[in-house]
C-alpha cells in the first residue's frame, strides 16, 4: 500500500480538511470545558489552606501549560517549515502565535489574581512569573517581526528562525523554578512523585487542559484557513472556491 | 582565517574612521547611568544597592542601540552580498564582524564601567567583579544581538523591532551579570554567577553565528 504522506501538506487539500475538522475540535472543547468547569467548581473539595480561592488553579495551570506547549509546537512547525521549505508549516506557526500569546496573558492575569489573596500582592518578581512574562515578550516579538516584513515567504523564514532561537528559552523557563528558588511554590504536579492534591482536583485540571488543547487546535485551524485564503488569493482553487460561494449566495 | 582577519581589520578601520559612532555608544552609557541618581536621589546606600542592575541595564542598552549599524552599511553598499557569496563560511565572517562590534561598542563600556561604579559608591571588590562580569557577559550580548540585527535587516522600523526581539533574549545575561556584582556586594562569592555568565557567552559563541548567518541569508535574497 502506498500512502502519500504529503497529501495534506498543500493548502489546496488541507483547506477542506481543516474545515471538516474544526467543528469536531470546537465541540470537544466546549464539552470538555463544561465538564471540567463542573468538576472544578461543583465537585472538587475546598482546599483546607487556601479556601475557595484556589479554584483559579483550574484555569491558571492549564493556561500556563498551554502557553509553553504552544511555543514548542510553534517552534516545531517553524523548524519543519524552514527545513523542508513547506508553506503550510510556516502558516501553522503563524496561526498558533496569537493563541499562545493569549494563553500566556491569561496565565499571567489569573496568576496575579491568585497571588493577591494568597501572597498578599498582585505581582512578585519571582522566577516563574518573570519567565512567563518573557515568554509573552517572545510571542510578541515573533508576531511583530512577521507583521513588519511584507514578503510573506521572507516573513515566514525570519519568524521561524526567531522561534527556534526563542525555543532555547523555553527549557530555561521550565527549569527556572529549580534555578532561582523564590516565593513561588514548586510545580503542583511532579512526574514520578505522587501528586499532593486530591484526585478530583487533578481530574478537573487535566480535563480543563484537554479542553484548552481542543480549543487551541480549533482556533489555529480557523486562523490557518484565513491565512491560506489570503496568501493564495491568486491561486485557482481559491478563485473556484469564491465563485462557488458566490453562486451559492445568489441561489 | 585570512578572510576572518581581513574582515575584522576592515570593520575596525571603518569604525576608527567614524569615531563619532563609537563615542555615541559611550556617551549613551554615560548619560543613562547618570540619569538614575538624578531621578532617585544621591544617597550612597541606595545608589550602591541599585548600581549592579542599573549599570548592567545601561551597558545592555548601549550595546543594543549600536546593533542596527552592525550590518546596515554593508547591506546598503552591497559588500554583505559579497560576503554571502564568499567561499569562506559565513558564520566565521559573522564572528569577525561581531568581534569588531564588541571591540568598538562593548569593550569601551567595560572599561568605563568602574568609573561610573565609583560614582555609585560601589566598594572596590564589587568594582572588580563588575568589570569581570561585563567582560564575560558583553560578548554574549553582541553575539545574540547580531541575530536580531540580521533578522531586521532592511525591515521598516528596524531600530525598535531589534529591541523587541533581542532584549528578552538578553535577560539571562542580565540576571547573572547583575547577580554577580550583587553577590560580591553582600560578601558572597560571585563565582557561580560568573561561571554561568561565561557559559552563556560560550554557548552564544557556538550557536549565535550560525543563526546569524542563516538570518542574513533570509534577509538578503
Amino acid at each position: 500500500m502506498n500512502i502519500n504522506w504529503f497529501k495534506y501538506s498543500s493548502p489546496q487539500t488541507f483547506y477542506p480538511l481543516a474545515g471538516k475538522m474544526i467543528p469536531w475540535f470546537a465541540w470537544l472543547a466546549a464539552i470538555l470545558a463544561i465538564a471540567g468547569l463542573y468538576i472544578s467548581f461543583a465537585i472538587a473539595p475546598t482546599d483546607f489552606q487556601q479556601g475557595e480561592a484556589y479554584r483559579i488553579i483550574f484555569v491558571h495551570v492549564p493556561a500556563a501549560w498551554m502557553s509553553m506547549v504552544i511555543y514548542i509546537v510553534m517552534a516545531c512547525w517553524a523548524g519543519i517549515g524552514l527545513a523542508l521549505n513547506a508553506r503550510l508549516s510556516a502558516m501553522m506557526a503563524q496561526a498558533l502565535a496569537p493563541t499562545g500569546a493569549v494563553f500566556t496573558l491569561i496565565a499571567l492575569v489569573t496568576g496575579s489574581l491568585w497571588g493577591k489573596p494568597m501572597w498578599g500582592t498582585w505581582w512578585v518578581w519571582d522566577a516563574r512569573l518573570t519567565s512567563e512574562l518573557i515568554l509573552l515578550f517572545l510571542y510578541l516579538g515573533f508576531i511583530a517581526l512577521q507583521a513588519s516584513i511584507d514578503d510573506p515567504r521572507k516573513a515566514d523564514r525570519a519568524g521561524a528562525l526567531l522561534a527556534l532561537v526563542g525555543a532555547v528559552n523555553v527549557p530555561i523557563i521550565y527549569f527556572s523554578v529549580k534555578w532561582w528558588s523564590t516565593l513561588h511554590q514548586g510545580s503542583s504536579i511532579n512526574m514520578g512523585a505522587a501528586p499532593k492534591m486530591a484526585a478530583t482536583m487533578l481530574l478537573g485540571m487535566l480535563i480543563m487542559a484537554l479542553a484548552f488543547w481542543m480549543y487551541t487546535i480549533a482556533v489555529a485551524l480557523m486562523r490557518v484557513r484565513c491565512i491560506m485564503l489570503e496568501r493564495e488569493r491568486s491561486a485557482d482553487w481559491v478563485k473556484e472556491l469564491s465563485l462557488k460561494s458566490a453562486s451559492r449566495g445568489k441561489a | 582565517m585570512n578572510a576572518w582577519l581581513t574582515v575584522l581589520k576592515r570593520d575596525l578601520l571603518l569604525a576608527f574612521r567614524r569615531r563619532s559612532d563609537v563615542a555615541t555608544t559611550l556617551f549613551f552609557f554615560l548619560i543613562v547611568s547618570s540619569l538614575f541618581p538624578l531621578g532617585i536621589g544621591p544617597e550612597p546606600a541606595v545608589l550602591s544597592s541599585i548600581a549592579p542592575g542599573v549599570l548592567w541595564v545601561a551597558a545592555l542598552l548601549a550595546g543594543m542601540i549600536s546593533l542596527t549599524r552592525l550590518f546596515a552599511a554593508d547591506f546598503a553598499d552591497g559588500s554583505l552580498e559579497q560576503m554571502l557569496l564568499a567561499p569562506q563560511s559565513l558564520a566565521l565572517l559573522v564572528t569577525a564582524k561581531t568581534l569588531a562590534h564588541w571591540l568598538v561598542c562593548g569593550l569601551p563600556v567595560v572599561l568605563l564601567a568602574p568609573l561610573i561604579g565609583l560614582q555609585y559608591a560601589l566598594p572596590n571588590n564589587a568594582l572588580l567583579v563588575l568589570v569581570f562580569s561585563l567582560l564575560l557577559g558583553t560578548p554574549a550580548l553582541s553575539l545574540i544581538g547580531a541575530i536580531g540585527a540580521a533578522l531586521t535587516l532592511g525591515v521598516r522600523g528596524s531600530g525598535l523591532l531589534v529591541a523587541l526581539l533581542v532584549l528578552p533574549l538578553y535577560i539571562p545575561v542580565l540576571i547573572f551579570g547583575a547577580g554577580a556584582v550583587a553577590a560580591s556586594q553582600h560578601g558572597m562569592s560571585a563565582q557561580a554567577h560568573l561561571s554561568l555568565l561565561a557559559a552563556c557567552s560560550l554557548l552564544a559563541l557556538v550557536l549565535a553565528p550560525l543563526a546569524t548567518a542563516a538570518a542574513l541569508r533570509i534577509s538578503v535574497e
